[in-house]
C-alpha cells in the first residue's frame, strides 16, 4: 500500500464518520464542572514523554514529535549484548524479515524503532554497527539516550515487570513488540518472536479497510 | 557460545558485536527456534534463570506509567438505581437473512453483510427469532448527576427498534433458533482507545464456527454480520440425538442445558479495549421445552423470574480526573485494574427490592479483576449455577470468588429482611495488580445497595435438585496440555506464540479429550475454550471443590484461585460435538489474550 492509498482510505473512513453522525445518539464532547474537553491531538501528545534521543546515525530527535507523531510504527526494546536466551538478536533478525515483508512502506508511512535498554554501552556507533550487522534498511532507527529518559520511556510503554528482580533484568523486556497507528490512537502488541508474516499482518488488521485474518472464516 | 561484552563503544566491542551477530544470524538462517538453541547450549541463560527465582512484590497497577499516577474522580455512592438490562425485542429483518453472505443492503443502516462462510445446518435450524443491534458510540453516565462528572463516550450495542443501549439482554429459548444481526457503526475516531472492527462472541454458546464470533472473524465498520445461534444442546447430531427430562423429549443432551451466557466483542488484539469501552451484553437461555428453567416462577424449577431475575455485569474502570472520561491504560501488559467498580454501567448503584427471593446473575466483566462476593448482613447466597450452567443441586455459600468471564446465578432471599433495611453486595478480595488477587479477604467495597422497600408475592422456590451432570463415560481420543506462561515479557502457551495460521490441535468432530491447564505461577489465567463447555476432573491431582463439580467454560489456574492457594494445574473433560471449524482457546484476562495468550483448534469431520 503506498502513501496515496493510505491517505485515501483514511479519507474514506472520515467520510464514513461524517455519514454516521446523522444517526441518532452520536457523541459530542461535553465540557462541564471544570472537566476539560480534550482534543485528540492533546490526548495523543500526553500519551508519550517527548524525551530527547539519539539515533544510530547520530541525529538528535524527540521521541514523540520526531518519531511517533502522525506515524504508523513498530517499537521494541533491546540491548546489543543481550545474550540471555538470545532474545534480542533473534528479535532483530525477526524484525529484519518484517521489514522485508513491509517493503517500500518502511521509511515512507511505516517506521520501525528499536530502543536500547543499555544506553551506557549502546552508543550511537555501537547501535549503528549492530544495525549494519543485521542488514537493517532505512526506515528502521535504533535509539539511545540518557539513562533516565530511556527508563521513562520503558515504563511509559509498559516494558516492565512488577517483580523488581525481573524488572532489573533487561532480557525480561525484550520479548514484546508494540505497534500503533498513532494518528488513529490504535495501539497493540504481540510477542516479538511471532512469525514475521504474522507481525506484518497485524498491521493490516489495524488499518482501516485493512486485510482480513482469514477471509474464509 | 556468545561472548560476554563489558567494554563500551570501542572498536573491539564493535567487532565482538558484529561477530556475535553473524553467529546469531547464521543460526537464525538455519531456522532454529529459540528452544532448540537453548537445548543446544548455544544460548547463555544466566540472567533469565536467576530472575525466575526472584521475589514477588506488588505495586500499584499502573506504576509502569509515571505520567499517570491519577485516581478516578470520587463518586457519591447509591444515588442512581441499578440499570436493568433491557430485553431485546424480536424484529423482522430486512433483507431477510440468508444461508450465505447476504447479497442485499440493510434497510436500517444501508450496510452490506461482511463476507462469511455459509451457516452450517441452516435448514435444520432456520431462525425463529430475529434480533438486530448496532454497535455505536453513545454518551453514557457512569457517575450520578450530582457528582458533576461529564458523561463518557462508550461503544455499545444499540437496538434500533427501541433505541435501548447496552448492556442489553436477549431472552432466548431452547428450540427457538436465533439470528442476531450486528451492525458495526463504530467511528474511526476512537476517543483514545478501541478499534472499529468487531467480532461478536456468544460466550459459552455451542455454535458453528462462523457464528462463534472468534477473534479472527472480525469485520470492518459499515458492515453487518448475521450470527446464527440455534439454541441447541450439545450432542444433538451424534451421540445423544434425543433425550428426555420432565417427560419431554428434545434433541441433544438435556444435561448440557445452559442458562446464562453473554456476548461481547472479541476483535483480535483489541478485546480488552473494546469490551472495556462497553461492547458487552447478556444472553439468558431458558429451557421451557423440558419444563426446567422456564422464565416463569410457577412452572419448572420455579426459580425467581421476570422482574426478579436480574443480571449484573461487574466491570472496573478508571476515569481521567482532568476530563472525567473513561480511561484505558494502553501500555499495561499485566492486566488492567480500575478503581471504580461499575455494575451494569453505573458506579455503586442501588436496587429497591421486595421481601422475597431474587435471582441475580453475576458476570465478571473483566478486563482482569477477580472478585469475591459477600452480603453485608452475613447472609448466604444460594448458588444455582457455575458459569451459567445449572449445578446438580443448589449450594449455600457465604462468599463466591469469580474470575474474569465466570458467571454464577444465585438466589438471594430478602424475605426475612425488615422494610427500610439496607444490605450491601460487597467485594472483599484484595487485588493490587493485573497478575492475580492476593487471595486476602479485606475490608469490603460495596458494589450494590439493596434497599428493602416492601412486600411482593413470591411463587418461586429453592429447588432441592437442579440438573444432573452429563455422562463422562466416553472414550478419550487424546490428552493435551496447555501451559500459560510469560517469556521475556511476552505471553505464550506451551512456549509458543499465537499464530493465526497454525492449529495447535486438530480434533475429530464428536470426540472427547482430556485437557490439562497449567499456570507457571505468579499469575492467574482464566482459560476459556470456545465451542463446548467442560467438566473439571481434578485440581492439582485432587477432586475439585463442590462448586466446581459442574459444567464450566472458564478454568482459573494460578495464584489465589481458592483462598490464598495456588492451583497450578487442572484437568478437564471436554467434547467437540456437532459443529465444524476453527475455534480459539485463550486466557480470558483480556489483556493477556490480546497479546497472544491464545491457541486455535480446528474441529474436522
Amino acid at each position: 500500500m503506498d502513501r496515496r492509498h493510505f491517505l485515501g482510505v483514511t479519507a474514506t473512513a472520515a467520510l464514513g464518520l461524517a455519514a454516521l453522525s446523522t444517526l441518532p445518539g452520536s457523541p459530542d464532547r461535553p465540557e462541564k464542572n471544570g472537566y476539560a474537553g480534550v482534543s485528540s491531538e492533546e490526548r495523543r501528545r500526553n500519551r508519550f514523554p517527548d524525551v530527547p534521543l539519539v539515533t544510530h546515525e547520530g541525529r538528535n530527535v524527540r521521541f514523540y514529535s520526531d518519531l511517533i507523531k502522525g506515524r504508523t510504527v513498530f517499537l521494541n526494546f533491546l540491548y546489543t549484548v543481550c545474550t540471555a536466551e538470545a532474545i534480542c538478536p533473534l528479535a532483530t533478525a525477526n524484525l529484519v524479515e518484517v521489514q522485508k515483508i513491509l517493503g517500500p512502506r518502511v521509511g515512507r508511512d511505516v517506521f520501525l524503532y528499536s530502543l536500547t535498554l543499555d544506553p551506557k554501552n549502546d552508543t550511537p556507533r555501537v547501535l549503528g554497527s549492530y544495525a549494519k550487522a543485521f542488514g537493517v534498511k532505512p526506515g528502521w532507527t535504533f535509539l539511545t539516550g540518557e539513562k533516565e529518559d530511556i527508563e521513562r520511556l520503558r515504563r511509559n510503554l509498559g516494558y516492565v515487570n512488577l517483580d523488581p528482580v525481573k524488572d532489573r533484568d533487561p532480557s525480561q523486556h525484550s520479548g514484546m513488540l508494540r505497534y500503533g497507528i498513532e494518528p488513529l490512537e490504535l495501539w497493540g502488541g504481540c510477542p516479538i518472536l511471532s512469525r514475521p508474516e504474522v507481525i506484518a499482518r497485524r498491521l493490516a488488521w489495524m488499518e482501516p479497510r485493512g486485510g482480513r485474518a482469514n477471509p474464509a472464516a | 557460545m556468545a561472548p560476554h561484552i563489558r567494554s563500551s563503544g570501542s572498536k573491539a566491542h564493535e567487532k565482538l558485536v558484529s561477530r556475535y551477530m553473524q553467529e546469531i544470524r547464521d543460526i537464525a538462517k538455519a531456522g532454529l527456534s529459540r528452544r532448540e538453541l537453548f537445548r543446544m547450549g548455544l544460548v547463555v541463560g544466566g540472567a533469565g534463570a536467576a530472575a525466575i527465582q526472584g521475589a514477588r512484590g506488588f505495586k500499584p497497577y499502573w506504576a509502569h506509567a509515571d505520567s499517570l499516577p491519577f485516581r478516578s474522580p470520587r463518586n457519591t455512592p447509591f444515588i442512581d438505581p441499578l440499570p436493568i438490562p433491557p430485553v431485546m425485542r424480536p424484529v423482522t429483518l430486512n433483507p431477510a437473512p440468508t444461508k450465505g453472505t447476504n447479497p442485499g443492503l440493510s434497510a436500517v443502516t444501508g450496510f452490506p453483510e461482511a463476507s462469511r462462510p455459509d451457516h452450517q445446518r441452516w435448514e435444520q435450524f432456520l431462525p425463529v427469532a430475529m434480533y438486530e443491534s448496532i454497535e455505536k458510540a453513545v454518551q453514557h453516565d457512569f457517575y450520578p448527576d450530582i457528582d458533576g462528572v461529564p458523561p463518557s463516550t462508550v461503544w455499545t450495542f444499540v437496538e434500533p427498534s427501541t433505541g435501548n443501549a447496552g448492556p442489553l439482554r436477549i431472552k432466548a429459548r431452547y428450540g427457538e433458533p436465533i439470528l442476531h444481526r450486528v451492525h458495526n457503526a463504530l467511528p474511526a475516531d476512537n476517543g483514545g482507545f478501541g478499534i472499529n472492527k468487531t467480532s461478536t462472541h456468544l460466550h459459552n454458546g455451542h455454535n458453528a464456527s462462523e457464528s462463534d464470533g472468534g477473534p479472527l472473524h472480525f469485520y470492518d465498520a459499515r458492515q453487518f454480520k448475521d450470527y446464527h445461534w440455534p439454541n441447541v444442546r450439545a450432542g444433538f447430531s451424534n451421540n445423544i440425538p434425543e433425550s428426555s427430562w420432565n417427560g419431554r423429549t428434545v434433541p441433544g443432551d438435556v444435561r448440557e442445558t445452559m442458562s446464562f451466557l453473554w456476548f461481547h466483542d472479541h476483535m483480535h488484539d483489541f478485546t480488552a479495549q473494546n469490551t472495556y469501552k462497553g461492547l458487552v451484553s447478556l444472553y439468558t437461555l431458558f429451557s421451557d421445552d423440558i419444563n426446567l428453567d422456564t422464565d416463569d416462577e410457577t412452572t419448572g424449577l420455579r426459580l425467581p423470574s421476570g422482574e426478579y431475575d436480574i443480571p449484573m455485569v461487574f466491570a472496573d474502570k478508571v476515569f481521567d480526573p482532568r476530563t472525567g472520561q473513561l480511561f484505558f491504560d494502553l501500555f499495561n501488559l499485566d492486566g488492567i485494574l480500575g478503581d471504580k467498580d461499575t455494575v451494569n454501567g453505573v458506579i455503586q448503584p442501588y436496587l429497591e427490592v421486595k421481601r422475597r427471593k431474587y435471582r441475580f446473575r453475576f458476570l465478571g466483566g473483566g478486563p482482569s479483576r477477580v472478585r469475591e462476593f459477600f452480603l453485608s448482613n452475613g447472609q448466604s447466597f444460594i448458588q444455582l449455577s457455575n458459569d451459567g450452567n445449572l449445578l446438580p443441586r443448589p449450594l449455600f455459600r457465604r462468599s463466591m470468588r469469580l474470575q474474569v468471564a465466570e458467571r454464577v446465578d444465585v438466589i438471594v432471599d430478602f424475605s426475612k429482611a425488615g422494610i427500610g433495611e439496607k444490605i450491601h453486595l460487597q467485594n472483599r478480595l484484595e487485588q493490587t495488580d493485573g497478575r492475580a488477587p492476593t487471595g486476602k479477604i479485606i475490608a469490603p467495597t460495596n458494589l450494590v445497595e439493596f434497599r428493602v422497600v416492601g412486600d411482593a408475592v413470591d411463587d418461586s422456590r429453592v429447588p432441592a435438585a437442579l440438573l444432573d451432570l452429563p455422562n463422562r463415560n466416553v472414550a478419550i481420543a487424546k490428552n493435551r496440555s496447555w501451559k500459560f506462561d510469560r517469556t521475556n515479557g511476552a505471553w505464550a502457551v506451551n512456549g509458543n506464540f499465537f499464530d493465526p495460521d497454525v492449529f495447535s490441535a486438530v480434533i475429530r468432530r464428536n470426540s472427547a479429550e482430556i485437557w490439562t491447564f497449567e499456570s507457571a505461577g505468579g499469575w492467574v489465567h482464566p482459560g476459556h475454550p470456545h465451542m463446548e463447555e467442560f467438566q473439571i476432573l481434578s485440581r492439582d491431582g485432587k477432586a475439585p471443590p463442590i462448586e466446581e463439580v459442574s459444567r464450566k467454560d472458564m478454568l482459573g489456574v494460578g495464584d489465589s484461585v481458592f483462598g490464598t492457594d495456588n492451583s497450578s494445574k487442572a484437568r478437564i473433560f471436554l467434547q467437540f460435538r456437532d459443529w465444524l471449524g476453527n475455534y480459539p482457546m485463550h486466557c480470558h484476562n483480556t489483556v493477556h489474550e490480546d497479546h497472544g495468550m491464545m491457541i486455535l483448534f480446528n474441529v474436522v469431520a
